[in-house]
C-alpha cells in the first residue's frame, strides 16, 4: 500500500519537496487528499453544488462532463434519479469519516482500557478479557454484522456499534502485550520500591507508555474502517436512504455498470484514494510516533 | 552493641519451576542458600558474583520484591518480612535502589523533575511544589543543571540518566541504597565519575550501600567489606582490601586474576561451565571447575570457616592452597 | 600459518564514511576510516558508545540500513567490495567473511536444536554434502570448539545450554567454512568473566589453524590486551590511534587513548584507584570542524577546535591523530 501511495505522490511531490524542504519526508499527496476529505465531511453542505438527494429527472444518467451528452452542470455525471454524483461523493465523505472516527475512537479507547486491565492486573481479569478478545477476533466480520443488524436494525448508530464490536479486540491485544513488556522495565520496579501504589503505577507509568502504539494502530486502522463501512453499506446493511455512502453508491450503480460506468467508478476510486491516503498518513504518523524515539 | 543496619541470617531462596510435562515433578532451583552477613550503618558492603550466583536474588529480597524461603533479613534488628503496613511504609522510605540499566530506569513520559519528585510524593513527605524544588536541588547535587528538571529522559545520555536515577534514589534521604551493577552499562571512561559521585553522597549523608557487581576491582573500590557468591552460596567474605590482596578461595583467586586492572595479571587455567541449577552437583558446587578439588570436595559441602583477619572461607583446603602445600 | 606482509592484505579500507540524516548536516557514524588487516592478524577495535566501531563492521558486510550513505573503498582479498552485486556478496557472507554478533542469547533460534542450526549453516555453504556426513561434520565442529559430549549436545535446544557454550557454538558456525575474515562484535561482553577466557583462546586457535584474520570489536581493553596483535582506537566515528597492542598499552600517544587506559582500575598501595575522562561522548550531530575530543581533552589548545587533527606517525606501525604530537617533532 505504502509503495503505491509513494508512487502516487511521485513526481509532483518530489518537485514540491525540492523547492520546499519542510515538505520532505511527509506524504504530501496523501495529506492533501485527506484534508480535502475532511473539508468535504465538515463543510459538505456548503461545497456541494447540489443536494445529496436532489433529483433532476431531466438529467438522469448523464455522463461526466467531457463525454458526449455530458454537461458542466454535473461534472461527474448523474445517477438514475438525476442526482449529482459529485455532490453525493461529498455527502458520502461525511458518513464514511464519521463512522470511521467514531468506531476507531470508541473501539480504541475501550480496547485499550480492557487491554490495560488485563495486562496489569493479570489472573482472572486477564483470562476473561483475553479469551473474550480471542472470541471476537475469531468471528467473521460479515456474519457478525448480519447478526447485529438483524437484531438491532440498520442505520448510522448501529453501524458504528458493529464496527466497534469488530475492532476493539485488536486494540486490547496490542495494549495487553505492551503492558506486559512495560511491567518488566526497571522504572516500574523502581516505582514499586519507592512505595508508589499499584493504581498510580498503572495510570502514570504503564498506561501512557502502552498507548504509543495505539495511536499508530488507529491511524492505520482508518483506511480499514472505511472499507468495512463501505462493505456494509454495499451489502445494504449499512446506512439507509436518504443517507448516502460510497458503498451504497456502489450498490446503486451496480446494475448500470455496463452503460453508466461513472456510477460505480467514481465511488470506487474515491474509496481507493481515501484508503491509500489514510494508510500513507498512518504509516507516516507511525514513524513519527515510534516509541523508540521516546526512549 | 550497635545494631547493624542490615543483617542476613542463613538467607535462602528456592524457586519452583513450571512443569515441563503434565505428570512430571516440578523442578526446584535453589537461587540462594545459607547466606549470612552483617552490614554496619554508613559502610558499603560489596556482593560479587557472576550469573547464577544469586546476588540479584538477594538484592530483590532486600528490596522486598521477593520473599526468602528460609532464613531472615533484618533491618536494625527487626525482620523486614514481618512488618505491618506502617512499618513497611517506613521501610520503603529508607530503602532505595539504583539499577543497572540507565535506559530503562526512567519513565519515558515523565519529566525529569516529576521522576525525581515521585518518591517524595508517593510517600507523602512533601507537597508538589516542595518536591519539585527538592528535585532541582538534587539535580545540582548530582552534577546536572537545574533546567534539566523540565526536560525528558530521552534527551540525556546513559551516564546522565544514571545521575538522575541516583538523584531520585537519594531524594527521600534513604538510609540504605542497593546499587545493582550501577555502572556496568555505562562507558568505561564515565564509570569512575558515577562511582565517585556515589562515594561523595555517602560521605555527605552517611548512607549505607549494598554494592552488587561482577568485577572485583570495581566492587573493591566501593566497598569496605565484600562477599563473594558462587552458585547461591557465599564462598568468601571479609574486608575488601585484604580479600583483594590475599584471596583464599580458589574462585576468588580466579576473580582477582581476571580483574580488569591496568597491569597485566597472569591467567591460570580454568575450564568448565557453571553447573545446572536444576541438578546441582553434590558437595562443593565449585568442584567441577576447581583445579584443587579432591574426593572430599565431591562429597562434602564446605561451610564458611574462620580465617585470619576476620575472613571466612568456604573451602576444605584453603589453608593448604595458600601455603602451597596443595597445588593444582 | 600467517603470511608475510608483501602479500595482499585480507582487508583494505580507504576513506570509509557512513553518513545518515539530512545532506546539509550529515551525521557521520564513521568518518574517513583507513584500515588494513592482514591474513592471520587479530585486530581489536576499541571504542565506547558512538565511536562507530559497530557501524564500521556492519558496513564491511554491507548490512547497513537503506538510509545509510556509504562512501570510500573496501577491498576484500583484492576485490572491491562495494562493486559486488548482492548475489556475489551472499557468496562471501558466512563463507569468506563471517560475523558473530553481540548477544549469544538471542542469536540462536529457540525453536530448533543446536544440531539442526549448525547443519543449516553447513548445508548453505556446502550444498553437496550428504545428510549423514553433515551430522558427522557437525559433531566434529563442536569438538573443535571444545564442547564436551557433542553427540548429546546436538539434540539440545538453545535454552538448555549456557551463554559461554552458545558463544562457542556461534563461533563454530561462523568458522565452519574457514573464512578469511572473522568479525566478532563484543564477543565476550554478555558472558561471565570466568568464561570469557575460553572464547579468546578459541579465537587464537582459529587464527593458528586456518590463518583467518580476526577483527574483535569491544570496549573491554582487557580482552584486547589478551588476544589482539594490534589496536585501533575509535572516537566519535574516527580513528584516533592505531598500533601494536603492547606499544599502545605501554605508551599511548593520543589523549583519549591515555584517558581510556587510565579508566581501568589501578592497584595502588592495596587500594583501588579509578579515574575517568571528564564530560561525555559528544552527540554526533553536534560535532564542530575540529577534533571531536577537544572538549574533554586535557592537552587542548586553540587550534584543536578549528582544524581536523593530522595523522602523525609515532612508530613503525603506530599512528595517532593529534595536533599536539607535531610539537615534539
Amino acid at each position: 500500500m505504502t509503495a503505491l501511495s509513494r508512487a502516487a505522490s511521485g513526481r509532483v511531490a518530489s518537485l514540491l519537496m525540492r523547492s520546499r524542504p519542510w515538505l520532505r519526508n511527509k506524504p504530501v499527496m496523501a495529506l492533501v487528499f485527506c484534508s480535502l476529505l475532511i473539508i468535504a465531511a465538515v463543510f459538505g453542505d456548503m461545497i456541494a453544488p447540489y443536494g445529496v438527494t436532489e433529483p433532476d429527472f431531466a438529467a438522469s444518467l448523464s455522463p461526466p462532463f467531457w463525454m458526449q451528452d455530458g454537461s458542466n452542470a454535473h461534472l461527474l455525471g448523474t445517477d438514475q434519479l438525476g442526482r449529482d454524483v459529485f455532490s453525493r461523493l461529498i455527502g458520502g465523505a461525511r458518513i464514511s469519516l464519521i463512522t470511521a472516527t467514531a468506531a476507531i475512537f470508541v473501539a480504541g479507547t475501550l480496547g485499550a482500557l480492557l487491554g490495560l486491565i488485563a495486562g496489569y492486573f493479570g489472573s482472572i481479569p486477564e483470562a476473561v478479557i483475553m479469551r473474550l478478545a480471542d472470541a471476537f477476533l475469531a468471528l467473521p466480520f460479515i456474519l457478525m454484522a448480519l447478526a447485529l443488524v438483524a437484531a438491532l436494525g440498520s442505520g448510522l448508530g448501529n453501524i458504528i456499534l458493529v464496527m466497534i464490536f469488530a475492532n476493539w479486540a485488536r486494540y486490547a491485544r496490542l495494549v495487553h502485550s505492551e503492558v506486559l513488556s512495560i511491567k518488566q522495565r526497571d522504572f516500574v520496579t523502581l516505582a514499586r520500591i519507592a512505595g508508589v501504589s499499584r493504581m498510580r503505577i498503572a495510570v502514570r507509568h504503564v498506561f501512557p507508555n502502552a498507548i504509543n502504539s495505539v495511536a499508530a494502530l488507529a491511524a492505520l486502522d482508518f483506511g480499514r474502517a472505511i472499507i468495512l463501512e463501505s462493505s456494509l453499506s454495499f451489502l445494504g446493511l449499512g446506512i439507509q436512504p436518504p443517507d448516502v455512502s460510497w458503498g451504497s453508491m456502489l450498490a446503486d450503480g451496480k446494475s448500470e455498470m455496463q452503460f453508466a460506468w461513472w456510477l460505480t467508478v467514481w465511488p470506487g476510486l474515491t474509496i481507493l484514494a481515501a484508503v491509500l491516503s489514510f494508510n500513507a498518513v498512518g504509516e507516516w504518523l507511525k514513524g513519527e510516533l515510534d516509541p523508540r524515539s521516546m526512549l | 552493641m550497635i545494631v547493624p543496619a542490615i543483617e542476613a541470617r542463613s538467607l535462602g531462596k528456592q524457586f519452583v519451576l513450571a512443569r515441563t510435562s503434565l505428570l512430571g515433578a516440578r523442578g526446584r532451583v535453589t537461587a540462594v542458600e545459607d547466606v549470612s552477613f552483617s552490614i554496619p550503618a554508613g559502610s558499603t558492603f560489596g556482593l560479587v558474583g557472576e550469573s547464577g550466583s544469586g546476588k540479584t536474588t538477594i538484592a530483590k529480597m532486600l528490596l522486598k520484591l521477593e520473599r526468602p524461603t528460609s532464613g531472615a533479613l533484618l533491618h536494625e534488628g527487626l525482620d523486614i518480612f514481618a512488618q505491618d503496613k506502617a512499618q513497611e511504609h517506613n521501610y520503603r522510605r529508607h530503602f532505595q535502589a539504583v539499577l543497572q540499566d540507565p535506559y530503562g530506569a526512567l519513565s519515558p513520559r515523565l519529566s525529569v523533575g516529576m521522576i525525581i519528585a515521585e518518591p517524595m510524593l508517593a510517600l507523602g513527605i512533601a507537597t508538589r511544589r516542595e518536591a519539585l524544588d527538592n528535585a532541582c536541588r538534587m539535580l545540582e547535587l548530582v552534577g546536572l543543571r537545574r533546567d534539566a528538571v523540565s526536560r525528558y529522559p530521552h534527551q540525556f545520555s546513559g551516564g546522565q540518566r544514571q545521575r538522575i536515577a541516583i538523584a531520585r534514589a537519594l531524594s527521600i534521604n534513604p538510609k540504605i541504597v542497593v546499587l545493582d551493577e550501577p555502572v556496568s552499562a555505562l562507558d568505561v571512561s564515565v564509570r569512575a565519575q558515577i562511582l565517585q559521585l556515589l562515594k561523595q553522597m555517602q560521605d555527605r549523608f552517611g548512607i549505607t550501600y549494598i554494592f552488587i557487581g561482577h568485577d572485583l576491582a570495581t566492587v573493591h573500590y566501593m566497598s569496605s567489606d565484600v562477599g563473594v557468591m558462587y552458585f547461591g552460596r557465599l564462598v568468601e567474605i571479609g574486608n575488601a582490601r585484604s580479600l583483594f590482596q590475599r584471596p583464599l578461595h580458589p574462585y576468588t583467586r580466579k576473580l582477582v586474576a581476571l580483574s580488569n586492572l591496568q597491569e597485566r595479571v597472569s591467567k591460570s587455567d580454568f575450564r568448565g561451565e557453571l553447573p545446572d541449577p536444576v541438578n546441582p552437583p553434590s558437595g562443593c558446587s565449585f568442584h567441577s571447575r576447581c583445579p584443587f578439588s579432591t574426593e572430599r570436595c565431591l562429597n562434602e559441602v564446605p561451610l564458611l570457616r574462620d580465617a585470619p583477619s576476620h575472613r571466612r572461607v568456604a573451602c576444605h583446603y584453603f589453608e593448604d592452597i595458600e601455603t602451597g602445600r596443595r597445588t593444582a | 600459518m600467517s603470511n608475510s606482509s608483501d602479500i595482499e592484505p585480507v582487508l583494505k579500507v580507504r576513506g570509509l564514511t557512513v553518513a545518515y540524516g539530512p545532506l546539509e548536516r550529515p551525521i557521520r557514524a564513521v568518518a574517513d576510516v583507513d584500515l588494513t588487516v592482514k591474513s592471520g592478524e587479530i585486530v581489536g577495535i576499541a571504542g565506547e558508545s558512538g565511536s562507530g566501531k559497530t557501524t564500521l563492521c556492519t558496513a564491511l558486510l554491507r548490512a547497513l540500513p537503506v538510509n545509510a550513505r556509504v562512501s570510500g573503498t573496501v577491498h576484500f582479498e583484492g576485490r572491491p567490495l562495494f562493486d559486488m552485486t548482492e548475489p556475489e556478496m551472499r557468496q562471501l557472507r558466512g563463507r569468506k567473511i563471517a560475523m558473530i554478533l553481540q548477544n549469544p542469547m538471542t542469536s540462536l533460534d529457540p525453536l530448533f536444536t543446536i544440531g539442526n542450526q549448525i547443519e543449516e549453516v553447513l548445508r548453505t555453504h556446502h550444498a553437496k554434502v550428504p545428510a549423514r556426513k553433515l551430522r558427522d561434520r557437525t559433531i566434529e565442529l563442536l569438538r573443535r570448539v571444545h564442547i564436551t559430549a557433542p553427540e548429546s549436545r546436538v539434540r539440545q535446544y538453545p535454552h538448555e545450554i549456557s551463554g559461554g557454550m552458545k558463544q562457542r557454538i556461534l563461533t563454530a558456525m561462523a568458522t565452519s567454512s574457514s573464512p578469511s575474515l572473522l568479525v566478532a562484535d563484543e564477543p565476550t561482553t554478555a558472558l561471565d568473566v570466568t568464561v570469557q577466557e575460553e572464547i579468546l583462546v578459541l579465537f587464537q586457535e582459529i587464527r593458528e589453524r586456518s590463518g583467518s584474520a580476526i577483527i574483535i570489536i569491544t570496549h573491554d581493553l582487557g580482552v584486547i590486551r589478551r588476544v589482539c596483535d594490534r589496536i585501533v582506537v575509535m572516537y566519535a566515528g574516527r580513528i584516533v590511534e592505531e598500533g601494536p597492542t603492547e606499544e599502545i598499552f605501554a605508551a599511548p600517544r593520543h589523549p583519549y587513548t591515555r584517558g581510556l587506559l587510565n579508566s581501568l582500575p589501578v592497584l595502588k598501595d592495596d587500594a583501588i584507584v579509578l579515574s575517568s575522562i571528564p564530560g561525555q561522548v559528544p552527540n554526533l550531530s553536534d560535532l564542530g570542524p575540529g577534533c571531536a575530543f577537544a572538549e574533554r581533552c586535557s592537552s587542548v589548545v586553540q587550534g584543536c577546535t578549528e582544524r581536523m587533527p593530522p595523522e602523525v606517525p609515532v612508530g613503525p606501525d603506530h599512528r595517532a591523530f593529534c595536533c599536539r604530537l607535531l610539537d615534539r617533532s
